[in-house]
């Protein structure tokens, strides 16, 4: 493998979306370029960033010779056709390898796509594989894959955060241009955040969860993840949109979150109300993590916007009543888990072994000590007599935060606040600690509950060198609001640094086995 | 502290299907324990007159028009089976006794 690595990887989708229209590269020279960055740094699984799950170079290369034949041809085709693009393991993909981060599903291959995978294939992208990720989505490190964990590109020792760890290390290290994240209560945005990397969780039903592997039903969310707001916006648009195969798609046409893109990028917020809300800052962040925030707000204030500082009293309830709601929709979800149809099977030792006693085998054997552990408080929470107190309590405190939002976007047209109180923290700190893994999620949780859309884009390093999220806020189906200051925001800063903050990440050479 | 017992845990893992060892019990009635503390506020923060809040969207009896539309094949369907047998999945008895 040579040490030079190929300029095209550096680019982005939309530079590469337009030097494919001008035939000035081929889907497969893009797709090859990316396909070799993979095998030079996502390897092995114990040092490389460990980004991939599954690498698809046959099919990807497959592909990409088929859009450069319709582009020869004159087809007509999508803004992206052509680009390489990475998918979460957590989306089913007919043909491919799903396995959710989790040994339940070594080898399973789906026999169907998707909704937004389908979306995907319909726009000519190049799918050059499947992202790690916590096992079933249910962490925040990557550590929780059965595979082992993904590396943070800016330092090989930390987190790149979860569950969509893969996804946003895979951007960051220019293994892919693009990716696919789900977000259930923070896990393509706190990735984003502790990557460099921008990340959008859409609204909730915004799009399709159709083969997406519930963890929790009620707060999933699939979304785009990319290296800038515009590349963010132009992935949002191929997969957002109503799909008759999820009931609670929301049957309305999508913001044009491109557009909003574009006009942002001017760098002007005349005109935007924005919100720094007061419970999501102060005790808990981090020096470094503040102080790139509230240089960003100045910067909002600066581009025209009318900055005012909002109470939200309820979030401070908001944890715990995601892990109150999480793991008991989560138990539910994962009863389907049970060696009979597809997946592992265990069977145990000895005769007359009954259907019940190999469910219990093989989830034992299936599911990580996270899996288990959100199960069993799930169905704790769930159980007849602490019912009401628990989950019931929950769901009330979701009313109470949903009105905390409705409120305060009478006031304002976006909300901002950091996206994680810390920046990227060591593999194996918060390990044997879930409270303390849990506790960085405070700031991301309270889009989930309300079904709102939100995103993280880069506000800079911190003290420590490392990056550092600024989480932009929305209404429910405003998706366009959070690319129109997160591109105005972006353009300033990337002005002040002489370009991107990702240009700064050091080149790949490993981490100590 | 909310105790959560290991007999509780060893009660939930049967309900929830999941064999664990003795060191799993223990270690997890620890840990439930610690997560238990910090979500127990959400009792006190809501009052009875707060309508519990089950799904961000209020969507109800989204249906689609009832015609015939492709599906897996059974041969689809059973591809991932760990067993299989007459087009059918192959499962461990279900009944305790002998059939």
């Amino acid at each position: 493998m040579s040490s030079s690595v190929n300029e095209l990887v550096h680019w982005n989708a939309s530079r590469l979306s337009e030097a494919l229209v001008a035939k000035v590269v081929s889907s497969e020279e893009v797709t090859q370029a990316h396909l070799d960055r993979i095998a030079a740094v996502d390897g092995p699984a114990e040092t490389g960033v460990h980004a991939f799950l599954h690498v698809a170079a046959e099919s990807a290369l497959a592909r990409a010779r088929e859009i450069d034949a319709d582009r020869a041809k004159g087809a007509v085709l999508g803004a992206l056709a052509g680009v390489p693009i990475g998918v979460k393991d957590v989306l089913t993909t007919r043909g491919m390898p799903t396995t959710c981060g989790s040994r339940m599903l070594q080898g399973w291959v789906p026999p169907y796509d998707a909704t937004v995978v389908r979306e995907l294939h319909a726009a000519g992208l190049v799918v050059l594989g499947k992202t790690n990720m916590d096992e079933f989505a249910m962490g925040s490190t990557t550590e929780h894959s059965a595979y082992g964990p993904t590396r943070n590109p800016w330092d090989p020792t930390r987190i790149p955060g979860g569950s969509g760890g893969g996804s946003a290390a895979a951007l960051a290290a220019f293994e892919a241009p693009l990716t696919i994240g789900s977000d259930t209560g923070g896990s393509i945005r706190q990735p984003a955040a502790v990557t460099g990397t921008v990340g959008v969780k859409p609204t909730y039903g915004g799009v399709s969860r159709y083969g997406l592997v519930a963890l929790a039903s009620s707060l999933d969310q699939a979304g785009p993840c990319a290296r800038t707001v515009l590349d963010t916006a132009l992935l949002h648009a191929v997969i957002a949109g109503h799909d008759p195969y999820d009931s609670t798609s929301i049957p309305a046409d999508v913001p044009d979150v491109v557009g909003a893109a574009r006009q942002g990028a001017s760098g002007d917020l005349t005109g935007v109300r924005v919100g720094v809300v007061t419970e999501l800052s102060g005790e808990g962040y981090e020096a470094g993590v503040t102080a790139r925030f509230t240089e960003a707000v100045a910067l909002m204030r600066e581009a025209g916007a009318e900055v005012v500082e909002l109470s939200l009293p309820n979030l401070v309830h908001a944890l715990a009543a995601y892990y109150l709601i999480l793991p008991s929709e989560a138990s539910s979800n994962l009863a389907k888990f049970d060696g009979m149809r597809y997946g592992l099977r265990v069977t145990p030792e000895g005769e007359h072994v009954t259907a019940e006693q190999v469910m219990r085998a093989t989830r034992a054997a299936g599911f990580g000590d996270e899996a288990k552990r959100r199960i069993i408080l799930g169905t704790y929470a769930l159980s007849a007599g602490y019912y009401d107190a628990y989950y019931g309590s929950a769901q009330k405190v979701r009313t109470l935060v949903q009105r905390d939002f409705a409120r305060a976007f009478g006031q304002v047209d976006v909300l901002v606040s950091p996206t994680a109180p810390t920046t990227a923290y060591r593999l194996g700190e918060k390990l044997d600690d879930p409270l303390a893994m849990y506790a960085g999620d405070v700031a991301t949780i309270p889009a989930n509950l309300a079904g709102i859309p939100g995103m993280s884009l880069p506000a800079g390093l911190s003290d420590d060198g490392l990056p550092v999220g600024l989480q932009v806020l929305a209404p429910q189906q405003a998706d366009d609001r959070l690319y129109r200051v997160g591109a105005a925001v972006e353009a300033r800063l990337t002005a002040q640094w002489g370009g991107p903050l990702l240009a700064r990440v050091p080149e790949w050479k490993g981490a100590t086995a | 502290m909310s105790v959560i017992s290991r007999s509780e845990v060893e009660h939930l893992a049967r309900l929830a299907r999941i064999d664990m060892t003795d060191e799993e019990l223990d270690r997890m009635a620890g840990q439930l324990g610690a997560v238990l503390d910090a979500v127990a506020q959400v009792a006190s923060a809501v009052t009875d007159d707060v309508p519990a809040t089950s799904h961000p969207v209020p969507l109800t009896n989204v249906t689609r028009p009832d015609v015939v539309r492709p599906g897996l094949s059974a041969a689809d369907a059973l591809a991932g089976a760990p067993a299989s047998e007459d087009g059918r999945f192959r499962v461990p008895q279900i009944l305790e006794e002998d059939a």
